[in-house]
């Protein structure tokens, strides 16, 4: 006799643990993720240069979003250090890649690997310290990083960068001249598959990890790190792991970039970018899978999309030397306006405002 | 050795620099428990109030200095009384973003104000020099050591003596104790804010007077405090001074000594320099050299 009819059809109320731990929420989520896909792979053969770039940067902010996540979000390290791991997944690929010729998965697993690594060293860091110490500490590493590229210029080409000639190429199949069934694709358009198919395999493994033993063991970490410690959790092993995987997932987003971008130099790599990575997650909705998706697109996509249309916008010097301000410092300015909006007006970020609309919706005309 | 002093001289005059950035981060840090971010841009913020007062409206350079740190106290207030009051009980990552986003915007507003050139603010001390055995002080960096001497002092004596100084330090002991006995401790976190922002007046002035003009970018060297900050302990102002001084000293010996011994290490190591000697302390000491011992409970 149980008090409640199982009917995974309804998709608003979870009853049980199982239920909880579904990787689709519902069939409805399901239906819906499958349109989203075929529309994928649809859309790149209508989707301009323009709006190919922006996506293809998204794409590739998303995959370091997602890891930045499972280690802020989930495990509750605050990490501003995530710009060196996409410089060292960058670079990586710049000397496998460019300079070796290795093939392009195995100098991206090789970036990945390298990344975890490194990531591996830093992440004992995370035990000595915690919150802000661990934050200013990781702004260290960006510094140090910096350096490290600035200097090492047989590998990294010193200040002024260094070209990444690794193409995309997968057996025969080349992204960035693809041709299938007498329909060529751009470079920008082609390298839309290869990104996002690996953003939708890196979402995959973050749900799966999140909703996992490990899964739940960061997250025990992140709520508090001592009562977690005290019911068995060994704290070395998920804030190191946190850090590994993370860092390897920056570093492969960097292996893309520097692919993508065919040129990268420290500049690419500053405080800065961390410090959009960390927006892209608080915009998004810090400790969901899709949010830092959400925040990349909406983060990454702005500044371009303010580019595009600044002469329509007024007060902006759309030409240098013009009066007005120029479309750099309003990109800057938006950018710190909107971290401030959200963390005062919806912290859970855009993930929560989707949910509220769906709320909303669902009890009208009853919603208030 | 005359070299060796002079440089020790140098690191001592920047450090002091530091040590004035790091004490308005401590102040903050101390009583709220958040890391401002928005440091630098308060401390740019504050020299460019010290400009427009004393160039553009052409007032003398001591009234100017003291209203561009009312000015920056009551800006530093204004902030934490329009956003930071609202994230009351809200985790501390959202304050410390929110100060991140800040960062940014007060940024673009003063480059939108006053323009990306380098602004004089005049040179009140010039190139006086002062010779002490074989080394040259210069006065500039001399009033600098004694602005840093003289706001330390002040910060021990609010503390020691005065009602809202005891009233902080209680607040930051305990804010649950401190609110039971009658203590207002959004007034208390109001006025470690507007603390904040006045000394970082000070340091903005100190950092743009003389030949180094005022830039939007002048803030970037709260981000050169951070060690400073971090070495003395997050929680200990007189910390934040040792830091500012150890960290300055360290910076100008190695911009000495490491091109001619240790070349390996690549050109303006000495920038890095600070953040190495910060992860080198913080692994054997995980809360800086005076910063008070985290309790872990349950």
């Amino acid at each position: 006799m149980t008090p409640f009819r199982k009917d995974s059809a309804n998709p608003s109320m979870v009853r049980d643990y199982g239920e909880d731990l579904h990787i689709f929420a519902s069939r409805q989520t399901r239906v819906v993720l499958g349109l989203f896909m075929v529309l994928a792979v649809l859309a790149p053969l209508k989707l301009s240069n323009f709006q190919s770039t922006v996506l293809d940067y998204a794409g590739i902010a998303a995959i370091g979003a997602i890891g930045l996540n499972l280690l802020t979000g989930f495990t509750g390290q605050v990490s501003l250090g995530h710009a060196f791991f996409l410089g060292t997944g960058s670079y990586t690929a710049a000397y496998l890649g460019g300079q070796r010729h290795w093939p392009f998965l195995i100098f991206l697993l090789a970036a990945a690997a390298v990344g975890a690594l490194v990531g591996a060293v830093v992440g004992p860091f995370a035990l000595r310290l915690r919150g802000n110490y661990l934050a200013i500490i990781t702004v260290g590493l960006v510094f140090t990083g910096q350096h490290v590229f600035e200097s090492w210029t047989s590998v990294t080409g010193g200040l002024n960068g260094t070209s990444v000639a690794a193409p995309p190429r997968i057996g025969p199949l080349d992204f960035s001249r693809l041709v299938v069934f007498g329909h060529r694709f751009g470079r920008d358009q082609g390298f839309l598959y290869v990104i996002w198919v690996l953003v939708a395999l890196v979402a995959l493994t973050s749900k799966n990890l999140v909703r996992s033993r490990t899964g739940r063991a960061l997250q025990a970490v992140r709520d508090r790190d001592v009562a977690a410690e005290v019911i068995g959790i060994r704290l070395a092993r998920y804030k190191v792991l946190a850090f590994v995987v993370s860092s390897s997932l920056a570093a492969l987003a960097g292996a893309l970039f520097g692919s993508y971008q065919q040129f990268v130099a420290p500049g690419d790599f500053g405080l800065f970018v961390s410090l959009q990575y960390i927006a892209m997650i608080v915009v998004g909705g810090v400790g969901t899978t899709f949010g830092p998706i959400l925040g990349a697109l909406f983060i990454t996509a702005m500044p371009r999309l303010i580019e595009q249309f600044s002469d329509r916008i007024p007060g902006v010097a759309s030409s240098p030397g013009a009066s007005g301000i120029t479309i750099f410092s309003l990109n800057q300015a938006i950018f710190g306006a909107l971290i401030i909006a959200f963390l005062v007006l919806e912290p859970r970020g855009i993930a929560a405002l989707w949910l509220r609309v769906k709320a909303y919706f669902r009890a009208w005309p009853l919603s208030y | 050795m005359n070299d060796f002093l002079q440089l020790c001289f140098a690191g001592l005059a920047l450090g002091s620099r530091y040590a004035l950035v790091a004490l308005g981060f401590v102040i903050i840090y101390k009583a709220t428990g958040v890391i401002n971010f928005a440091q630098g841009s308060m401390v740019t913020l504050g020299a460019y109030f010290a400009y427009n007062f004393h160039r553009t409206w052409g007032l003398p350079f001591a009234l100017a200095v003291v209203m561009a740190v009312a000015a920056g106290g009551l800006v530093g207030a204004l902030i934490q009384r329009v956003l930071l009051r609202r994230m009351v009980g809200r985790p501390v990552f959202g304050v410390i973003m929110i100060t991140i986003g800040l960062l940014f915007l007060l940024t673009e507003v003063m480059a939108s104000i006053w323009g990306y050139d380098a602004r004089d603010l005049g040179d009140p001390w010039g190139i006086d020099t002062v010779k002490v055995g074989g080394v040259v002080l210069s006065v500039k960096d001399l009033w600098g050591i004694a602005l840093a001497g003289a706001v330390l002092l002040a910060f021990f004596v609010f503390f020691k003596f005065s009602g809202i100084g005891l009233a902080m330090r209680a607040a930051a002991f305990d804010q649950e104790a401190a609110l039971a006995r009658g203590i207002s401790v959004r007034r208390v976190f109001g006025w470690s804010w507007a603390i904040a922002g006045a000394v970082a007046a000070l340091a903005g002035i100190s950092l743009g007077s003389g030949p180094a003009a005022v830039t939007p970018s002048l803030g970037l060297i709260a981000l050169a405090a951070f060690p400073a900050m971090i070495l003395g302990g997050l929680d200990s102002p007189l910390g934040a001074v040792i830091g500012g001084v150890v960290i300055g000293i360290t910076q100008t010996l190695t911009a000495g000594y490491q091109p001619e011994y240790a070349a390996f290490l690549g050109t303006n190591f000495h920038v890095v320099m600070p953040y190495v000697v910060m992860i080198a302390i913080l692994l054997v000491r995980p809360y800086g050299l005076l910063g008070t011992k985290e309790v872990h409970r349950l």
